[in-house]
């Protein structure tokens, strides 16, 4: 009775329900998906992946040098270059913001290049070009002072469109309570603006300095000591050395393992601070 | 409600001749006004009238086109004032209340006394648990303005005002950001501020906080002051059209165009 009932209200035209159409396209494309790992499994020489990419006691052999040695380092370098880049970005995302005319154009003009430019570049400029141009000048720190140079250039500029934008990001009524309150403008912006602009642009920082990590295996152009190689570099000359590519892939996993929680870390940063500005 | 011993004699804001524009817009075209010593003066008007402007230039959040204001006999449209010093100690409250929301209630009133009156952090959190008691959130001092209603976050940026030791307090249209059952209560801490002899400059849209509080009430439309007087004369007994119209339309919405001729009654 209630059937009968309801094809009265709703006359189905002949053909598929709209669930059903959902489910067939939902089905197909599971379908395509399994058939694209079948075909791709199968195609693949496993035996020789295996040969080159996972050689068990090539692995072991790695240990603990890759992460004594070269992670360690890609860690040291990624900082130093994160750090000299704050303080760097911060000090052009004032100037962006100045009312002093020169000051905003220097610092858009510097963000302009250094956005422009591959980073590979600025590497090449750090460790050839800066050393032949000024001869007997020497960048402290060797290496270090180099790869902190380099990075921290390149960062800068991001950070400091970052910052920028998290400084803009704090409304006008707080600079004006402050002043109201007796605040110079400077202390108001280090007591007040700042601690705000940074709660806010954390999580767009630490994706810099997920960057950053990747980006430090520039330094493979700058030609390093066996003391001073980072991941990428380390896994290159033992490949070279051994003919084989596992320690490719184990500095690449090696990447993955810092990698792969910072950006988790950040997802997390990013609910909060948008559960923090409703 | 506020007479009591004031001396009106020495005047604690002057301003003179005052004109604002922003661009081509005019939004004060000479204001002349003083305000007495524990003097509490409403200032009214239709929005776009310039009375938050009026405001705002008296701490220089504003800086006039031309003229002068004084407060406490300092000129504060002087071209070599020190106007940090100056607005020490001249307290604002905003109608965005405008609290540190990174920093606790508590942190929100020692900051500022810390950092520019140099004061040590006892003597801060002294001053500061003092003045939460004056309005009332001794329990929240710990709390942080994110997790307040607004009437509580407005009272807070009151004691913030009060823990810096102002001559004069400036009210910007304090509750018109609060829901109606929120109002009351930040209008009691005026309230009281009032009879403690506080000086007082209040922007508002509060007829009865004006009627009952105020020693004088300004009416200002077009930039300029209609009229200026008791809160008896200005609210219940205006002598202007452009202040009837207002007062009409603000206390009955519904009855705005009906009541074109003069009112006699008080």
């Amino acid at each position: 009775m209630t059937e009968t009932a309801t094809k009265e209200v709703q006359p189905r035209k002949q053909g598929l329900s709209r669930t059903q159409k959902r489910a067939l396209s939902r089905g197909a494309q599971y379908a395509l998906f399994v058939v694209a790992v079948v075909a791709l499994a199968a195609s693949a020489d496993w035996a020789r992946l295996k040969n080159q990419f996972a050689q068990a006691d090539l692995a072991r052999q790695m240990f603990p040098d890759i992460i004594t040695l070269a992670l360690k380092n890609t860690i040291l370098y990624t900082l130093s270059g994160f750090v000299f880049g704050l303080v760097l970005g911060m000090v052009i995302a004032l100037m962006r913001l100045s009312p002093v005319g020169p000051y905003r154009w220097v610092a858009g003009i510097y963000i302009e290049i250094f956005r422009g430019l591959p980073a590979l570049l600025i590497f090449i400029f750090v460790g050839v070009a800066v050393p032949l141009a000024f001869p007997g000048t020497e960048i402290p720190g060797g290496t270090y002072g180099k790869v902190a140079l380099a990075l921290g250039l390149v960062s800068a500029a991001y950070m400091a469109e970052t910052i920028r934008a998290g400084i803009q990001a704090v409304p006008k009524g707080q600079m004006e309570a402050a002043r109201s309150l007796g605040f110079s403008h400077a202390r108001a912006m280090v007591s007040i603006i700042i601690p705000q602009a940074f709660r806010i642009v954390i999580p767009p920082l630490t994706n810099e300095l997920v960057l950053l990590f990747k980006d430090s295996s520039l330094v493979l152009f700058l030609g390093v000591t066996l003391e001073e190689r980072e991941l990428a570099k380390y896994g290159r000359d033992l490949a070279s050395q051994t003919a084989n590519s596992t320690p490719i892939l184990v500095a690449g996993l090696c990447y993955l393992l810092v990698t792969v929680p910072l950006g988790f870390v950040v997802r997390r940063l990013e609910t909060k601070a948008g559960e923090a500005t409703r | 409600m506020s007479d009591g011993n004031k001396d009106v004699s020495v005047p604690e804001i002057q301003v003179r001749d005052l004109y604002k524009s922003f661009g081509d817009n005019e939004v004060l075209r000479g204001i002349d006004l003083e305000i007495g010593q524990g003097e509490v003066v409403c200032v009214i008007g239709p929005s776009g009238s310039g009375k938050s402007t009026l405001l705002r230039c008296v701490n220089l959040l504003e800086e006039p086109t031309k003229g002068q204001v004084l407060v406490g006999g300092t000129e504060v449209t002087h071209p070599d004032v020190d106007i940090d010093e100056v607005r020490r100690r001249i307290g604002m409250v905003f109608q965005q209340f405008n609290l540190f929301p990174h920093l606790t209630v508590t942190e929100n009133l020692t900051l500022p006394q810390r950092r520019v009156l140099k004061r040590d952090k006892a003597e801060a959190a002294r001053v500061a648990a003092a003045n939460l008691e004056r309005v009332g959130l001794t329990e929240k001092a710990d709390a942080y303005p994110s997790s307040l209603s607004g009437g509580q976050q407005q009272r807070v940026a009151i004691a913030r005002a009060l823990a810096m030791g102002p001559e004069v307090m400036l009210f910007d249209e304090p509750t018109s950001a609060l829901d109606p059952e929120l109002v009351g209560d930040v209008l009691a801490v005026m309230r009281r501020l009032a009879n403690e002899g506080m000086t007082m400059m209040v922007v508002t849209h509060e007829m009865t906080f004006a009627r009952e509080v105020a020693d004088r009430v300004v009416f200002m439309d077009g930039g300029v002051i209609v009229e200026d007087g008791t809160p008896a004369q200005v609210i219940s007994n205006p002598s202007h059209e452009r202040t009837r119209h207002f007062l009409s339309r603000l206390l009955d919405p519904a009855m705005a165009d009906v009541e074109e001729e003069p009112d006699d009654r008080i």
